[in-house]
């Protein structure tokens, strides 16, 4: 019951919050003012006279996606640089190689493509980054990948509202926007809000503190099991025996750096990204309930914002509701299976009763029960199964539980968010572009089945747009199967996996449908850094970005110049219920469609196989 | 405008938001940081009369019986080294799968399966536990946290090792409630996340460093 009342708590937040924010991002996306006005508008003056460009000039959607092609790939060369050569770069303290070619190409293109897959871990030295990497190179692109996502939707808007034009939008203006008045204001905010809780935020290299029970070692450097040690004598003792010719480890190392101000920014952009390998779980990255509450909430609020944001510059709110249930009732489904599976916990754990896995509360002090395998006493099973749900419905990525050590059904949920091509909200911008394409293929068989030619949002649906929506469709569950095909064929993979069997397979589909939805969350124990799995992650991820950018934008320019068509009896309403079914089903045909038959030898086979 | 003008311009757009939101906003926020909560943005480390005993927001690994016990760490000694060249203590996740029976590839901390693992686990702190009060062992004493440095555990499972905490260091059952209780923290608002108590800070005042 008590975590119920949690689960409606942080739903009814996020929603509380995104309805005003939504109207916010309307009016920015328009030029219109707002409270920041005053402040922000001189600093946005400046930006266009030092590119000595007028924020009022349009783009057609050729020069628009030149624009935003271009902005990525710059992005992306730059931080190929900055991650290959770190090691020339100033703010190293620990002394961090640049990373292999093969993991620089991984990790730029991760960040570009606003997926935040980690084939490293920051703090680990090997492949590690530096605090330059890490605030010049990635913060960077934290911010400017989920700018160049909304900017896109502005564009992709603008087509459906536009009446006969050419132009579609400044990218420019578009971009310099979103940053300046919606990222950075919530970034301060929670920046400050990480810190006072224990999120580190410092340039001091990494620092060392004892262990209350030192750690000894045998001669080959492997930990004896059981011996004790005497912290000021250094004795060991084993079984109450001496032991000899122990090594004894008697210090922690402390991973520090600018931590939070890259943390407010990969949650609120649905990057994802852990500043540490172990994302949000780490206690560094997400000390307590109340951050967690923090980078959950930021985590799916402007990508539901944008719903409402939709919906009032399209001049009909309805429209953007309906997006936004079909979004929140898949949403909802989703939590409640994961819910209850992580909560029921697995028979392999709970040994006959040995272990309480069934129970909240022992002799009056409560436990979190259920699979606690990869998750943290703070957040226990309600807030890490809401986060994943949450996680890789937005596209984001972030984690505060591992996955990888999820139930087998609880594992599928996250899985299946991704490959439906994240547009359950998706990433900040490209969610709600993607879905656009959903309900582009929804008015086209509604409209096959009633005999009339497609209309939305007043446009005529003609084969170029029915065109360009399949191949945005397609975009995803095409990388993601012929990717995670090609892996599983060649024998070298095996090498990558944590578990075999069927929890192997589903280590690596996971994989490439994280890199396919642009998610970048990962079932961890899958050892991603070789030179093939770097690389083909890459392609995949170039692939689920820039189709479904590319083919929207042309969407958006071929809708702006046609006219609008007037409603009459015989129109399809895109504002109601039947729609809202319709366009939920159009989704799951496509999705689960395509990856039932992976996912049956995957996480469905695992789960038959724990149950005997 | 041609191709290359908007592309050079674009490219001026890039270098402006990189120094904009990669070095004003992070020196801004360090700056911040630093002179309102310097404690917790260098790491909460804990510092009694010089030494650095830990920090309160990372788990230890605890098997002495005279300790509150936390979460299975997986200790990593072979990453990082101080400047002399001793081990350093670091620890990640398992990412095992709680279903999987089959053997595990590459760590060579795991069991033939996890089922055996668990099992393992459940002996040792049933021998270790021989007047524990509960029938169950609460589920965080046998698992292993998802940043494998957890620093909490569920008040269920430091109660379970009250009995033993009070033999091995010679008091009642009460005063080790007492400082348990000290160092648990209530959910948040009463709603959000779960009650904890940190491992680390519970044992530091078992010795006496923490008052």
């Amino acid at each position: 019951m008590e975590a119920l009342i949690q689960y409606a708590v942080y739903l009814i937040i996020l929603v509380g919050l995104a309805i005003p924010l939504g109207a916010y991002i309307g009016k920015v996306m328009d030029g219109e003012k707002v409270f920041l006005t005053p402040v922000l508008k001189p600093c946005e003056k400046l930006v266009y006279k030092i590119m000595r460009v007028k924020e009022e000039e349009d783009m057609t959607a050729s020069k628009y996606i030149l624009s935003a092609v271009s902005f990525n790939v710059i992005g992306f060369v730059v931080l190929f640089l900055i991650l290959k050569f770190q090691n020339l770069l100033p703010f190293n303290p620990e002394h961090f190689d640049g990373q292999s070619w093969h993991l620089a190409f991984n990790t730029a293109t991760s960040f570009m493509t606003n997926t935040n897959w980690q084939a490293y871990s920051a703090e680990n030295p090997s492949g590690g980054l530096s605090y330059f990497s890490q605030f010049m190179g990635l913060t960077v692109q934290n911010f400017v990948s989920a700018a160049c996502g909304i900017a896109v939707l502005f564009a992709v808007i603008r087509g459906f509202v536009r009446v006969k034009q050419k132009g579609i939008g400044n990218f420019w203006a578009d971009l310099t926007r979103t940053v300046l008045y919606i990222l950075i204001p919530l970034c301060i905010i929670s920046t400050v809000v990480l810190v006072a809780r224990g999120t580190v935020q410092t340039f001091r290299g990494y620092d060392k503190v004892q262990l209350l029970e030192p750690i000894a070692l045998d001669e080959e450097g492997n930990i004896i099991e059981g011996a004790l040690v005497d912290r000021e004598t250094g004795v060991v003792t084993l079984d109450g025996e001496e032991i000899t010719a122990a090594q004894i480890v008697r210090e922690q190392v402390v991973p520090l750096g600018p931590g939070a101000s890259q943390i407010s920014m990969k949650q609120l952009g649905t990057n994802g990204g852990g500043f540490f390998g172990l994302n949000s779980t780490h206690p560094f990255e997400n000390p307590d309930a109340f951050t967690n509450l923090f980078e959950m909430i930021y985590l799916l609020l402007i990508p539901v914002a944008l719903c409402f944001t939709f919906g009032r510059n399209v001049h009909d709110k309805r429209q953007g509701v309906a997006i936004f249930l079909a979004m929140f009732i898949m949403l909802v489904a989703s939590l409640g299976v994961c819910a209850v599976n992580e909560q029921n916990g697995t028979p392999q754990l709970a040994q006959n009763g040995a272990v309480a896995v069934d129970a909240t509360e022992l002799n009056g002090y409560s436990t979190a029960g259920g699979n606690m395998e990869g998750k943290e006493t703070r957040f226990g099973i309600a807030t890490s199964v809401t986060w994943a749900t949450f996680t890789t419905a937005a596209s984001n990525g972030s984690v505060n539980s591992m996955h990888d050590s999820y139930t087998p059904l609880g594992g599928l949920v996250p899985m299946l968010l991704m490959q439906l091509g994240e547009v359950v909200f998706g990433g900040v911008g490209c969610g709600l572009y993607g879905m656009l394409a959903f309900a582009i293929l929804a008015v086209f068989i509604a409209g096959l089945m009633v005999g009339r030619t497609p209309e939305y949002l007043g446009k005529k649906i003609e084969p170029f747009e029915m065109k360009m929506a399949v191949l945005c469709c397609l975009a995803t569950p095409l990388v993601i199967l012929v990717g995670s095909g090609i892996a599983t064929l060649l024998p070298s993979t095996t090498d990558s996996l944590n578990n075999i069997g069927a929890h192997g397979l589903s280590e690596i589909l996971y994989a490439y449908s994280s890199a396919g939805g642009n998610n970048g969350s990962a079932f961890a124990g899958f050892n991603a850094n070789t030179p093939f799995i770097n690389v083909s992650i890459g392609l995949v991820m170039w692939g689920a970005r820039f189709i479904p950018m590319i083919t929207m934008l042309l969407i958006a320019g071929s809708m702006a110049k046609k006219k609008k068509v007037a409603v009459t009896a015989g129109t399809l309403s895109t504002c109601n219920g039947l729609f809202v079914f319709l366009l939920i089903f159009v989704v799951l045909l496509i999705g689960a469609l395509s990856f039932f038959p992976a996912l049956s030898l995957g996480p469905i086979a695992e789960y038959f196989q724990m149950l005997q | 405008m041609s191709a290359k003008k908007v592309i050079g311009k674009t490219a001026v757009l890039f270098f402006l938001m990189m120094l904009l939101t990669g070095f004003i906003y992070t020196m801004v926020m360090t700056g911040i940081s630093q002179l309102l909560f310097r404690h917790q943005a260098n790491g909460s480390i804990i510092e009694v009369d010089g030494v650095k005993y830990g920090s309160e927001l990372l788990g230890q690994r605890f098997c002495d019986p005279s300790h509150l016990w936390g979460r299975i760490v997986l200790p990593d000694v072979s990453t990082y080294t101080d400047d002399e060249g001793n081990p350093l203590m670091y620890a990640w996740a398992s990412n095992a799968s709680p279903a999987s029976d089959e053997q595990a590839y590459g760590e060579e901390n795991y069991q033939d399966s996890y089922e055996a693992a668990v099992a393992e686990r459940v002996e040792m702190i049933k021998a270790a536990n021989p007047d524990a009060e509960m029938d169950a062992i609460p589920v965080e004493l046998v698992t292993c946290s998802g940043s494998g440095l957890d620093p909490h555990i569920s008040p269920a499972a430091a109660e379970y090792q009250v009995p033993r905490l009070a033999a091995e260091n010679d008091m009642t059952e009460d005063e080790v409630r007492e400082i348990i209780e000290k160092y648990t923290d209530g959910k948040f608002l009463g709603i959000f996340g779960e009650e904890t108590v940190n491992v680390l800070e519970v044992n530091l005042a078992l010795e006496g460093i923490l008052e």
